[in-house]
């Protein structure tokens, strides 16, 4: 196995190791616990009185309107990292291309914030 | 070897979750199990050398477009009864898509095994990791030889942007809100100090 790909394997064997402990944690009740499940206990538990309707229901559209700009912005800093890492190498011109990006969106930022869309209300 | 079975365990569970994407019942859960997909295709790019793309699929598609699909979903309020009603009119162009796909894949490989010296004549060849980090091979390329489609993509963005605020975004009326600078901005005259003397109001 090549060398770099060493580096990642504590991350695998932590993916492991969490994989087991959550495994026993959901295998060790479910085997150990009593199970008599009846109707009552295994309904949502509603303070008391029986559920409505059902959970799913219409979200507000803002929610997504804040996930959406979430994910821009996101995606703008994920451009920033390979810029970051070869800022020495690219020079003037990389470094003002990305300038330039930014600016462009930074119009988008300003435009987003005039029109109150970070603003919950 | 052992990095064989690293990937063919990343694929399985990747091919696996990709068919409880579109076979589980609740829409949720697809796409909770779509973002298993995700952290799998992850390690499969990092098998293949690809750290970065790897880590980006976990910060933009993991950490973001999950959420999103999430929300979507739970904003649709599915009916999930009759979600699967329609699923075999829609066999036809699923399959289709997927016929397309995997010709095009098959193009794809079977240019290199009809030309392997293809690969040598590519303009920016991928250095290997000896040489540059997956970052730095990336860096070198984005921001000088690709600024037009880099560009491009800022401005898609921005599209995005203005277009999700179009779409969305809605002033109310009568809706009460906190105006900090007129907070700040409150003159000294609107509170007034008074005596009050004990046992009496003002």
């Amino acid at each position: 196995m090549e060398a770099w790909l060493l580096e990642y394997l504590p991350i695998l064997i932590f993916l492991g190791i969490a994989i087991v402990i959550s495994a026993i944690c959901v295998g060790a009740s479910w085997i150990v616990a009593r199970q008599k499940p009846d109707t009552e206990k295994a309904t949502a538990y509603e303070c008391g009185f029986d559920a409505f309707g059902d959970a799913r229901s219409k979200f507000e559209v803002r929610f997504y309107l804040v996930a959406i700009l979430f994910i821009i912005f996101d995606l703008e800093v994920a451009f920033l990292f390979p810029w970051a890492v070869t800022l020495g190498k690219i020079g003037m011109f990389g470094f003002w291309s990305m300038m330039v990006f930014l600016g462009v969106l930074t119009i988008g930022f300003i435009y987003e914030w005039r029109k109150g869309a970070l603003e919950w209300e | 070897m052992f990095t064989a079975l690293i990937f063919y365990m990343f694929a399985a569970i990747a091919v696996a979750s990709g068919v409880m994407v579109i076979s589980s019942r609740n829409p949720v859960h697809s796409v909770l199990w779509l973002i298993l997909a995700f952290f799998n295709a992850a390690g499969l790019f990092l098998l293949l050398g690809a750290e970065f793309l790897a880590m980006v699929l976990v910060v933009v598609y993991v950490g973001a477009v999950a959420v999103l699909f999430l929300f979507v979903v739970m904003m649709l309020d599915i009916n999930m009864v009759e979600m699967k009603e329609g699923f075999l009119q829609y066999l036809p162009t699923g399959a289709l898509i997927g016929v397309v796909l995997l010709v095009e894949l098959l193009a794809m490989f079977g240019g290199w095994a009809f030309a392997p010296d293809v690969e040598a004549m590519v303009k920016a060849p991928t250095p290997t990791l000896e040489q540059a980090s997956n970052t730095v091979a990336l860096g070198k390329l984005i921001y000088t030889n690709y600024v037009y489609l880099f560009q491009a993509s800022g401005l898609v963005l921005l599209v995005a942007m203005i277009g999700t605020i179009l779409l969305t975004h809605r002033k109310r009326t009568g809706v009460r809100k906190q105006v900090i600078a007129d907070q700040v901005g409150r003159s000294r005259d609107s509170v007034e100090l008074k005596k009050v003397q004990s046992g009496r109001g003002i």
